[in-house]
Protein backbone atom coordinates (compact mmCIF):
# COMPACT_ATOMS: atom_id res chain seq x y z
CA UNK A 1 0.00 0.00 0.00
CA UNK A 2 0.79 3.34 -0.89
CA UNK A 3 1.96 5.96 1.75
CA UNK A 4 3.35 9.24 1.13
CA UNK A 5 6.19 10.67 3.01
CA UNK A 6 4.73 14.26 3.09
CA UNK A 7 1.66 13.58 4.66
CA UNK A 8 0.03 12.99 8.19
CA UNK A 9 -1.77 10.41 9.37
CA UNK A 10 -4.86 9.47 12.24
CA UNK A 11 -5.19 6.04 12.72
CA UNK A 12 -8.87 6.14 11.76
CA UNK A 13 -7.18 6.03 8.17
CA UNK A 14 -7.51 9.63 6.44
CA UNK A 15 -4.85 11.85 5.57
CA UNK A 16 -3.88 15.51 5.71
CA UNK A 17 -1.43 17.41 3.18
CA UNK A 18 -0.26 20.73 4.89
CA UNK A 19 0.38 23.56 2.46
CA UNK A 20 0.44 27.23 3.88
CA UNK A 21 -2.56 27.78 5.17
CA UNK A 22 -4.62 25.60 4.62
CA UNK A 23 -4.68 21.61 4.96
CA UNK A 24 -6.13 18.84 2.52
CA UNK A 25 -8.16 16.40 3.69
CA UNK A 26 -9.06 12.45 1.84
CA UNK A 27 -8.87 9.06 3.21
CA UNK A 28 -5.53 6.34 2.33
CA UNK A 29 -4.43 4.10 0.34
CA UNK A 30 -5.42 1.48 2.81
CA UNK A 31 -8.42 2.52 3.70
CA UNK A 32 -9.94 2.47 0.07
CA UNK A 33 -9.15 -0.45 -0.57
CA UNK A 34 -10.89 -1.84 2.79
CA UNK A 35 -13.40 -0.30 1.80
CA UNK A 36 -13.58 -1.34 -2.29
CA UNK A 37 -16.24 0.28 -4.78
CA UNK A 38 -16.75 3.34 -3.56
CA UNK A 39 -20.17 5.02 -5.23
CA UNK A 40 -21.35 7.69 -3.39
CA UNK A 41 -19.43 10.30 -0.99
CA UNK A 42 -21.04 13.18 0.98
CA UNK A 43 -18.32 15.68 1.76
CA UNK A 44 -19.10 18.37 4.48
CA UNK A 45 -20.39 21.89 3.53
CA UNK A 46 -18.26 24.81 2.72
CA UNK A 47 -18.38 26.49 5.85
CA UNK A 48 -18.70 23.61 8.37
CA UNK A 49 -17.04 23.85 11.58
CA UNK A 50 -15.66 20.05 12.34
CA UNK A 51 -13.51 18.80 15.57
CA UNK A 52 -10.76 16.76 15.51
CA UNK A 53 -11.97 13.19 15.36
CA UNK A 54 -15.69 14.35 14.70
CA UNK A 55 -17.70 12.93 11.52
CA UNK A 56 -17.09 15.31 8.47
CA UNK A 57 -18.09 12.88 5.57
CA UNK A 58 -19.39 9.59 5.01
CA UNK A 59 -17.94 7.92 2.03
CA UNK A 60 -20.20 4.62 0.88
CA UNK A 61 -19.11 1.49 -1.06
CA UNK A 62 -21.88 -1.25 -2.60
CA UNK A 63 -21.53 -2.69 1.21
CA UNK A 64 -21.23 -0.49 3.51
CA UNK A 65 -21.72 3.57 4.31
CA UNK A 66 -18.40 4.67 6.52
CA UNK A 67 -17.44 7.87 8.55
CA UNK A 68 -14.90 10.20 7.58
CA UNK A 69 -13.49 11.44 10.71
CA UNK A 70 -11.47 15.19 10.51
CA UNK A 71 -8.01 14.83 11.76
CA UNK A 72 -7.90 18.40 12.73
CA UNK A 73 -9.87 21.14 14.36
CA UNK A 74 -11.12 24.03 11.97
CA UNK A 75 -13.47 25.14 8.89
CA UNK A 76 -14.39 23.91 5.66
CA UNK A 77 -12.79 26.47 2.99
CA UNK A 78 -13.61 23.77 -0.46
CA UNK A 79 -15.26 20.75 -1.13
CA UNK A 80 -13.89 18.37 -3.71
CA UNK A 81 -16.91 18.47 -6.25
CA UNK A 82 -15.75 16.04 -9.04
CA UNK A 83 -16.09 13.26 -6.17
CA UNK A 84 -20.34 14.15 -6.60
CA UNK A 85 -20.02 12.51 -10.51
CA UNK A 86 -17.21 10.37 -9.96
CA UNK A 87 -16.95 9.04 -6.38
CA UNK A 88 -14.05 5.85 -7.80
CA UNK A 89 -11.52 8.74 -7.35
CA UNK A 90 -11.27 7.77 -4.11
CA UNK A 91 -10.66 4.59 -4.99
CA UNK A 92 -8.29 5.32 -7.95
CA UNK A 93 -6.44 8.31 -6.83
CA UNK A 94 -7.07 8.41 -2.85
CA UNK A 95 -3.54 10.54 -2.52
CA UNK A 96 -4.58 13.41 -5.53
CA UNK A 97 -8.14 14.03 -7.19
CA UNK A 98 -9.15 11.71 -4.18
CA UNK A 99 -8.98 14.12 -1.47
CA UNK A 100 -12.81 15.36 0.08
CA UNK A 101 -12.29 18.74 1.77
CA UNK A 102 -9.18 21.59 2.20
CA UNK A 103 -10.27 23.60 5.60
CA UNK A 104 -8.19 25.95 7.84
CA UNK A 105 -6.94 24.76 10.73
CA UNK A 106 -8.07 26.37 14.29
CA UNK A 107 -5.48 24.58 16.56
CA UNK A 108 -2.36 23.53 14.04
CA UNK A 109 -0.56 22.01 16.95
CA UNK A 110 -2.89 19.18 16.50
CA UNK A 111 -1.20 17.49 13.95
CA UNK A 112 1.60 16.82 16.00
CA UNK A 113 -0.99 14.17 17.59
CA UNK A 114 -1.66 12.54 13.78
CA UNK A 115 0.83 9.45 12.96
CA UNK A 116 3.97 10.14 10.84
CA UNK A 117 4.37 8.21 7.61
CA UNK A 118 6.21 5.44 9.10
CA UNK A 119 3.94 5.40 12.51
CA UNK A 120 0.92 4.79 10.60
CA UNK A 121 2.94 1.70 8.09
CA UNK A 122 2.96 -0.33 11.28
CA UNK A 123 -0.47 0.74 12.08
CA UNK A 124 -1.57 -0.85 8.46
CA UNK A 125 0.80 -3.96 9.30
CA UNK A 126 4.03 -2.70 6.64
CA UNK B 1 -21.28 -9.83 15.57
CA UNK B 2 -21.34 -13.40 16.83
CA UNK B 3 -18.43 -14.82 19.31
CA UNK B 4 -15.66 -15.89 16.55
CA UNK B 5 -15.29 -18.93 18.90
CA UNK B 6 -18.47 -20.31 17.80
CA UNK B 7 -18.76 -19.11 14.15
CA UNK B 8 -19.54 -22.03 11.74
CA UNK B 9 -16.84 -22.54 8.94
CA UNK B 10 -17.83 -23.77 5.54
CA UNK B 11 -16.27 -26.70 4.02
CA UNK B 12 -15.03 -24.17 1.21
CA UNK B 13 -13.35 -21.86 3.58
CA UNK B 14 -9.63 -22.90 2.52
CA UNK B 15 -11.19 -21.94 -1.33
CA UNK B 16 -11.77 -18.94 -0.51
CA UNK B 17 -8.92 -17.52 1.06
CA UNK B 18 -6.72 -18.51 -1.91
CA UNK B 19 -9.44 -16.70 -3.98
CA UNK B 20 -8.34 -14.30 -1.62
CA UNK B 21 -11.95 -13.44 0.30
CA UNK B 22 -13.13 -10.86 2.14
CA UNK B 23 -15.39 -13.52 5.02
CA UNK B 24 -17.63 -11.64 7.02
CA UNK B 25 -19.90 -13.22 9.57
CA UNK B 26 -23.47 -13.72 7.84
CA UNK B 27 -25.90 -15.86 10.07
CA UNK B 28 -23.81 -17.15 12.54
CA UNK B 29 -21.18 -18.58 9.61
CA UNK B 30 -18.31 -16.98 8.26
CA UNK B 31 -18.63 -16.17 4.79
CA UNK B 32 -16.76 -14.61 1.67
CA UNK B 33 -18.71 -11.03 0.99
CA UNK B 34 -16.70 -10.31 -1.79
CA UNK B 35 -13.43 -11.77 -3.49
CA UNK B 36 -12.54 -8.71 -5.75
CA UNK B 37 -15.37 -6.53 -6.08
CA UNK B 38 -18.94 -6.61 -5.65
CA UNK B 39 -19.90 -4.51 -8.69
CA UNK B 40 -17.26 -6.42 -10.66
CA UNK B 41 -18.59 -9.33 -9.51
CA UNK B 42 -22.51 -8.96 -10.12
CA UNK B 43 -21.35 -8.15 -13.87
CA UNK B 44 -19.91 -10.94 -13.86
CA UNK B 45 -23.52 -13.28 -13.43
CA UNK B 46 -25.48 -10.96 -15.39
CA UNK B 47 -23.03 -11.34 -18.51
CA UNK B 48 -21.09 -14.86 -17.72
CA UNK B 49 -21.07 -16.70 -15.04
CA UNK B 50 -19.95 -16.72 -10.94
CA UNK B 51 -20.20 -19.34 -8.01
CA UNK B 52 -21.38 -18.88 -4.64
CA UNK B 53 -20.65 -20.53 -1.78
CA UNK B 54 -24.07 -21.45 -0.82
CA UNK B 55 -22.91 -24.40 2.29
CA UNK B 56 -24.08 -22.21 4.96
CA UNK B 57 -28.22 -23.71 3.68
CA UNK B 58 -29.16 -26.85 5.31
CA UNK B 59 -30.55 -29.46 3.63
CA UNK B 60 -33.24 -31.48 4.99
CA UNK B 61 -34.49 -35.35 3.54
CA UNK B 62 -37.84 -36.02 4.73
CA UNK B 63 -39.05 -39.63 3.49
CA UNK B 64 -41.83 -41.90 4.31
CA UNK B 65 -45.36 -42.79 3.40
CA UNK B 66 -46.35 -40.18 5.50
CA UNK B 67 -44.10 -37.46 4.02
CA UNK B 68 -46.36 -35.81 1.67
CA UNK B 69 -49.39 -35.31 3.87
CA UNK B 70 -47.04 -33.85 6.50
CA UNK B 71 -45.01 -31.13 4.18
CA UNK B 72 -48.77 -30.21 2.98
CA UNK B 73 -49.71 -28.95 6.83
CA UNK B 74 -45.72 -27.84 7.14
CA UNK B 75 -45.76 -25.31 3.79
CA UNK B 76 -47.45 -23.08 2.32
CA UNK B 77 -47.39 -24.03 -1.45
CA UNK B 78 -49.05 -27.29 -2.60
CA UNK B 79 -46.46 -29.95 -2.40
CA UNK B 80 -48.79 -32.44 -4.19
CA UNK B 81 -48.16 -30.83 -7.63
CA UNK B 82 -44.69 -31.70 -7.51
CA UNK B 83 -43.72 -34.15 -9.96
CA UNK B 84 -40.78 -36.48 -9.25
CA UNK B 85 -37.22 -34.38 -10.08
CA UNK B 86 -39.77 -31.06 -9.67
CA UNK B 87 -39.02 -28.56 -7.03
CA UNK B 88 -40.99 -25.23 -6.02
CA UNK B 89 -40.37 -22.26 -3.89
CA UNK B 90 -42.65 -22.50 -1.02
CA UNK B 91 -42.52 -20.72 3.02
CA UNK B 92 -42.62 -22.39 6.75
CA UNK B 93 -45.12 -20.47 8.70
CA UNK B 94 -45.77 -20.25 12.27
CA UNK B 95 -49.60 -20.39 13.62
CA UNK B 96 -49.86 -16.64 13.57
CA UNK B 97 -48.87 -16.83 9.83
CA UNK B 98 -45.54 -15.25 10.77
CA UNK B 99 -42.85 -16.29 8.13
CA UNK B 100 -40.22 -19.08 9.80
CA UNK B 101 -38.47 -19.47 7.00
CA UNK B 102 -38.65 -19.71 2.93
CA UNK B 103 -37.41 -22.23 1.04
CA UNK B 104 -37.17 -24.65 -2.08
CA UNK B 105 -38.55 -28.34 -1.68
CA UNK B 106 -37.64 -30.82 -4.34
CA UNK B 107 -39.55 -34.38 -4.73
CA UNK B 108 -36.61 -36.63 -5.26
CA UNK B 109 -38.21 -39.83 -5.15
CA UNK B 110 -42.21 -41.24 -4.99
CA UNK B 111 -42.19 -40.39 -1.24
CA UNK B 112 -38.78 -38.71 -1.22
CA UNK B 113 -38.61 -34.90 -0.70
CA UNK B 114 -35.04 -32.41 -0.51
CA UNK B 115 -35.59 -29.21 1.62
CA UNK B 116 -33.42 -26.27 0.70
CA UNK B 117 -33.29 -24.50 4.01
CA UNK B 118 -31.68 -20.51 5.20
CA UNK B 119 -28.13 -20.86 6.79
CA UNK B 120 -29.25 -18.73 9.42
CA UNK B 121 -32.44 -20.75 10.86
CA UNK B 122 -31.47 -23.89 9.99
CA UNK B 123 -31.61 -24.99 13.78
CA UNK B 124 -34.81 -22.72 14.17
CA UNK B 125 -36.38 -24.87 11.78
CA UNK B 126 -34.53 -28.36 12.28
CA UNK B 127 -36.60 -27.58 15.75
CA UNK B 128 -39.75 -26.86 14.27
CA UNK B 129 -39.86 -30.02 11.93
CA UNK B 130 -38.93 -32.42 14.43
CA UNK B 131 -41.36 -31.52 16.65
CA UNK B 132 -43.93 -32.03 14.48
CA UNK B 133 -42.88 -35.11 13.36
CA UNK B 134 -45.40 -38.11 13.77
CA UNK B 135 -44.77 -40.48 16.12
CA UNK B 136 -45.55 -43.41 14.20
CA UNK B 137 -42.41 -42.98 12.14
CA UNK B 138 -44.47 -42.71 8.79
CA UNK B 139 -42.35 -39.61 8.20
CA UNK B 140 -38.35 -39.30 8.77
CA UNK B 141 -36.23 -36.64 9.03
CA UNK B 142 -32.56 -36.27 7.97
CA UNK B 143 -30.50 -33.57 8.54
CA UNK B 144 -27.55 -33.42 5.68
CA UNK B 145 -26.82 -30.23 6.20
CA UNK B 146 -23.33 -30.64 7.20
CA UNK B 147 -22.97 -33.74 4.94
CA UNK B 148 -23.07 -31.56 1.76
CA UNK B 149 -21.10 -28.73 0.65
CA UNK B 150 -22.92 -26.29 -1.81
CA UNK B 151 -22.27 -24.21 -4.74
CA UNK B 152 -24.59 -21.93 -6.65
CA UNK B 153 -23.21 -21.63 -10.86
CA UNK B 154 -25.47 -18.72 -12.35
CA UNK B 155 -25.10 -16.64 -14.94
CA UNK B 156 -26.48 -17.26 -18.66
CA UNK B 157 -23.28 -19.12 -19.05
CA UNK B 158 -23.79 -21.72 -16.51
CA UNK B 159 -25.41 -24.59 -18.76
CA UNK B 160 -22.20 -24.38 -20.77
CA UNK B 161 -19.48 -24.61 -18.04
CA UNK B 162 -21.92 -27.43 -16.31
CA UNK B 163 -22.05 -29.79 -19.67
CA UNK B 164 -18.14 -29.18 -20.29
CA UNK B 165 -17.78 -30.49 -16.58
CA UNK B 166 -20.30 -33.49 -16.70
CA UNK B 167 -20.84 -34.48 -20.46
CA UNK B 168 -22.88 -37.58 -18.90
CA UNK B 169 -24.84 -35.91 -16.57
CA UNK B 170 -28.48 -34.73 -16.66
CA UNK B 171 -29.20 -31.35 -17.34
CA UNK B 172 -32.42 -30.55 -15.33
CA UNK B 173 -34.96 -27.87 -16.47
CA UNK B 174 -35.97 -24.64 -15.14
CA UNK B 175 -36.74 -25.70 -10.94
CA UNK B 176 -36.03 -28.81 -11.58
CA UNK B 177 -33.27 -31.31 -9.85
CA UNK B 178 -31.48 -34.44 -10.92
CA UNK B 179 -28.49 -36.87 -9.53
CA UNK B 180 -25.35 -35.01 -10.88
CA UNK B 181 -23.11 -37.32 -12.61
CA UNK B 182 -23.45 -41.20 -11.92
CA UNK B 183 -23.65 -40.23 -8.27
CA UNK B 184 -25.58 -42.67 -6.18
CA UNK B 185 -25.20 -43.57 -2.37
CA UNK B 186 -26.05 -41.99 1.09
CA UNK B 187 -25.49 -38.84 0.07
CA UNK B 188 -25.87 -38.54 -3.59
CA UNK B 189 -24.83 -35.52 -5.45
CA UNK B 190 -27.46 -33.45 -6.88
CA UNK B 191 -28.00 -30.28 -9.42
CA UNK B 192 -31.02 -28.36 -8.80
CA UNK B 193 -31.71 -25.40 -11.97
CA UNK B 194 -32.25 -22.94 -9.70
CA UNK B 195 -30.84 -19.52 -8.15
CA UNK B 196 -31.57 -16.56 -6.22
CA UNK B 197 -29.92 -13.97 -9.40
CA UNK B 198 -32.38 -13.92 -11.65
CA UNK B 199 -29.96 -15.44 -14.23
CA UNK B 200 -30.27 -19.00 -15.71
CA UNK B 201 -27.99 -21.57 -13.25
CA UNK B 202 -27.91 -24.22 -10.73
CA UNK B 203 -27.53 -24.73 -7.59
CA UNK B 204 -25.03 -28.12 -6.93
CA UNK B 205 -25.09 -30.05 -3.54
CA UNK B 206 -21.89 -32.50 -3.37
CA UNK B 207 -20.39 -34.37 -0.30
CA UNK B 208 -18.17 -32.61 2.07
CA UNK B 209 -15.84 -35.56 2.08
CA UNK B 210 -14.53 -37.68 -0.73
CA UNK B 211 -16.07 -41.00 -1.42
CA UNK B 212 -17.75 -40.05 -4.70
CA UNK B 213 -16.31 -39.77 -8.28
CA UNK B 214 -18.29 -36.60 -8.88
CA UNK B 215 -15.56 -35.24 -5.84
CA UNK B 216 -15.93 -32.90 -3.03
CA UNK B 217 -16.99 -29.46 -2.62
CA UNK B 218 -13.47 -28.40 -2.58
CA UNK B 219 -12.82 -30.01 -6.37
CA UNK B 220 -16.31 -29.12 -7.62
CA UNK B 221 -14.74 -25.45 -6.53
CA UNK B 222 -11.41 -25.96 -8.17
CA UNK B 223 -13.20 -27.48 -11.37
CA UNK B 224 -15.22 -24.36 -11.58
CA UNK B 225 -12.37 -22.20 -11.38
CA UNK B 226 -10.35 -23.79 -13.82
CA UNK B 227 -13.70 -23.51 -16.07
CA UNK B 228 -13.08 -19.70 -15.85
CA UNK B 229 -16.59 -19.03 -13.39
CA UNK B 230 -15.97 -15.96 -11.27
CA UNK B 231 -16.28 -16.47 -7.14
CA UNK B 232 -18.61 -13.95 -5.80
CA UNK B 233 -19.40 -13.16 -2.21
CA UNK B 234 -22.63 -12.57 -0.43
CA UNK B 235 -22.59 -8.94 -1.28
CA UNK B 236 -23.18 -9.58 -5.13
CA UNK B 237 -25.73 -12.19 -4.29
CA UNK B 238 -27.47 -9.86 -2.19
CA UNK B 239 -27.61 -6.98 -4.76
CA UNK B 240 -28.26 -9.83 -7.55
CA UNK B 241 -31.10 -10.88 -5.77
CA UNK B 242 -32.41 -7.51 -4.97
CA UNK B 243 -32.83 -6.31 -8.09
CA UNK B 244 -34.94 -9.60 -9.33
CA UNK B 245 -36.95 -8.19 -5.97
CA UNK B 246 -36.40 -11.78 -4.32
CA UNK B 247 -37.12 -11.52 -0.58
CA UNK B 248 -34.15 -11.64 2.14
CA UNK B 249 -35.02 -13.93 5.65
CA UNK B 250 -34.26 -12.64 8.09
CA UNK B 251 -34.54 -8.43 6.55
CA UNK B 252 -37.45 -8.43 4.30
CA UNK B 253 -39.51 -11.57 6.22
CA UNK B 254 -39.82 -12.14 9.43
CA UNK B 255 -41.80 -13.84 12.24
CA UNK B 256 -44.10 -10.72 12.07
CA UNK B 257 -45.04 -10.15 8.54
CA UNK B 258 -47.44 -12.86 6.39
CA UNK B 259 -46.75 -14.06 3.09
CA UNK B 260 -49.41 -11.51 2.06
CA UNK B 261 -47.94 -8.48 3.17
CA UNK B 262 -44.75 -9.74 1.16
CA UNK B 263 -46.07 -10.18 -1.62
CA UNK B 264 -45.51 -14.07 -2.18
CA UNK B 265 -48.90 -15.05 -2.02
CA UNK B 266 -48.85 -17.40 -5.18
CA UNK B 267 -46.51 -19.49 -3.09
CA UNK B 268 -49.91 -20.42 -0.64
CA UNK B 269 -52.03 -22.52 -1.95
CA UNK B 270 -55.02 -21.06 -0.17
CA UNK B 271 -57.36 -21.24 -2.93
CA UNK B 272 -56.46 -24.57 -4.05
CA UNK B 273 -59.48 -27.06 -2.67
CA UNK B 274 -56.80 -30.14 -2.84
CA UNK B 275 -54.41 -28.15 -0.38
CA UNK B 276 -55.36 -29.72 3.34
CA UNK B 277 -54.63 -27.66 6.38
CA UNK B 278 -50.95 -26.07 6.90
CA UNK B 279 -49.81 -24.35 9.85
CA UNK B 280 -50.54 -20.75 9.73
CA UNK B 281 -53.37 -20.63 6.91
CA UNK B 282 -56.22 -19.45 9.84
CA UNK B 283 -54.25 -16.36 9.99
CA UNK B 284 -53.33 -15.85 6.81
CA UNK B 285 -57.59 -16.38 5.82
CA UNK B 286 -57.84 -13.69 8.81
CA UNK B 287 -55.93 -11.30 7.29
CA UNK B 288 -56.73 -11.42 3.95
CA UNK B 289 -60.76 -11.18 5.24
CA UNK B 290 -60.02 -7.68 7.52
CA UNK B 291 -57.12 -6.84 5.14
CA UNK B 292 -53.45 -6.21 4.54
CA UNK B 293 -51.98 -4.12 7.52
CA UNK B 294 -49.20 -3.24 5.01
CA UNK B 295 -47.08 -4.45 2.02
CA UNK B 296 -43.68 -5.29 0.89
CA UNK B 297 -43.19 -2.25 -1.68
CA UNK B 298 -40.25 -1.82 -4.13
CA UNK B 299 -39.07 2.12 -4.56
CA UNK B 300 -36.55 3.34 -5.79
CA UNK B 301 -34.89 7.11 -5.97
CA UNK B 302 -35.95 9.42 -9.02
CA UNK B 303 -32.78 11.46 -7.52
CA UNK B 304 -28.77 11.08 -7.55
CA UNK B 305 -28.34 9.89 -3.68
CA UNK B 306 -26.61 7.87 -1.66
CA UNK B 307 -27.12 3.94 -1.92
CA UNK B 308 -30.19 2.65 -0.27
CA UNK B 309 -29.54 0.74 2.77
CA UNK B 310 -31.78 -1.40 5.45
CA UNK B 311 -34.13 0.63 8.17
CA UNK B 312 -34.24 4.10 6.41
CA UNK B 313 -37.27 6.12 7.47
CA UNK B 314 -39.73 5.64 4.19
CA UNK B 315 -41.37 9.38 4.77
CA UNK B 316 -45.00 10.66 2.37
CA UNK B 317 -45.59 13.65 2.69
CA UNK B 318 -43.12 14.37 5.12
CA UNK B 319 -44.52 12.02 7.75
CA UNK B 320 -42.44 8.31 8.68
CA UNK B 321 -44.79 5.68 6.86
CA UNK B 322 -42.51 2.42 7.17
CA UNK B 323 -38.51 1.84 6.44
CA UNK B 324 -36.59 0.13 4.20
CA UNK B 325 -35.73 -4.05 4.93
CA UNK B 326 -33.53 -4.32 2.00
CA UNK B 327 -31.80 -1.72 -0.52
CA UNK B 328 -29.05 -1.34 -2.31
CA UNK B 329 -27.55 0.90 -5.35
CA UNK B 330 -28.48 -1.57 -7.82
CA UNK B 331 -25.04 -1.86 -10.55
CA UNK B 332 -26.90 -3.23 -13.59
CA UNK B 333 -28.89 -0.29 -12.95
CA UNK B 334 -27.06 2.54 -11.33
CA UNK B 335 -30.03 3.78 -9.24
CA UNK B 336 -31.14 3.54 -5.53
CA UNK B 337 -33.36 0.48 -4.98
CA UNK B 338 -35.38 -0.89 -1.52
CA UNK B 339 -38.03 -2.83 -0.43
CA UNK B 340 -40.08 -1.50 2.29
CA UNK B 341 -43.74 -2.33 3.98
CA UNK B 342 -45.88 0.18 3.70
CA UNK B 343 -49.41 1.05 4.09
CA UNK B 344 -51.39 -0.43 1.47
CA UNK B 345 -52.91 2.79 0.14
CA UNK B 346 -49.07 3.76 -0.65
CA UNK B 347 -47.69 1.25 -2.20
CA UNK B 348 -49.68 1.58 -5.70
CA UNK B 349 -46.26 2.09 -8.82
CA UNK B 350 -46.17 5.64 -9.24
CA UNK B 351 -46.76 6.69 -5.42
CA UNK B 352 -44.65 9.38 -4.84
CA UNK B 353 -42.09 9.19 -1.12
CA UNK B 354 -38.88 9.94 0.20
CA UNK B 355 -36.54 8.05 1.46
CA UNK B 356 -34.22 9.53 4.51
CA UNK B 357 -30.81 9.21 4.44
CA UNK B 358 -28.40 11.17 7.67
CA UNK B 359 -31.60 13.37 8.22
CA UNK B 360 -32.26 14.15 4.61
CA UNK B 361 -34.97 13.47 2.08
CA UNK B 362 -34.41 12.00 -0.92
CA UNK B 363 -36.83 11.59 -3.64
CA UNK B 364 -38.06 8.65 -4.66
CA UNK B 365 -41.16 6.65 -6.19
CA UNK B 366 -43.37 2.69 -5.94
CA UNK B 367 -42.12 0.87 -8.71
CA UNK B 368 -42.61 -3.00 -10.23
CA UNK B 369 -40.60 -5.88 -9.79
CA UNK B 370 -38.76 -6.74 -10.97
CA UNK B 371 -36.21 -3.70 -10.89
CA UNK B 372 -34.05 -5.01 -13.28
CA UNK B 373 -34.82 -7.45 -16.54
CA UNK B 374 -33.19 -7.53 -19.75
Amino acid sequence: MNVPSDLRYAKTHEWIRHEDDSITVGITDHAQAELTDIVYAEPPKVGAELKAGATAAVVESVKAASDIYSPLSGVVTEVNEALTANPALLNTDPFGQGWIYRMKASNIAEIEALLTPDAYSAQIGQ
Amino acid sequence: MSDPMTLKHSPLESCHLACGARMVEFGGWLMPVQYTGIMDEHRAVRSGSGMFDISHMGEVLIEGSGALEWLERLLTNRVGKLAIGRGQYTMMLNERGGVIDDLIIYRTGETAYFLVINGACRDMDLAWMRSRLPADGTVLLRDLGNDYAAIALQGPDSEKVLRTLYPQSEIPKRNGIATLGESEGFVPSLVARTGYTGEDGFELFVPVKDGSKEGNGESLWKSLLAAGVKPCGLGARDTLRLEMGYPLNGSDLSLDRTPLEAGLGKFVALDDPAKIEFTGRHALESQRSKGLPSLLTPLKLTVTGPPLRSHYPVLSEGLAVGETCSGALSPSLGEGIAMAYLPPSLSTPGTALEVEVRGRGYAAVVTTLPFYSK
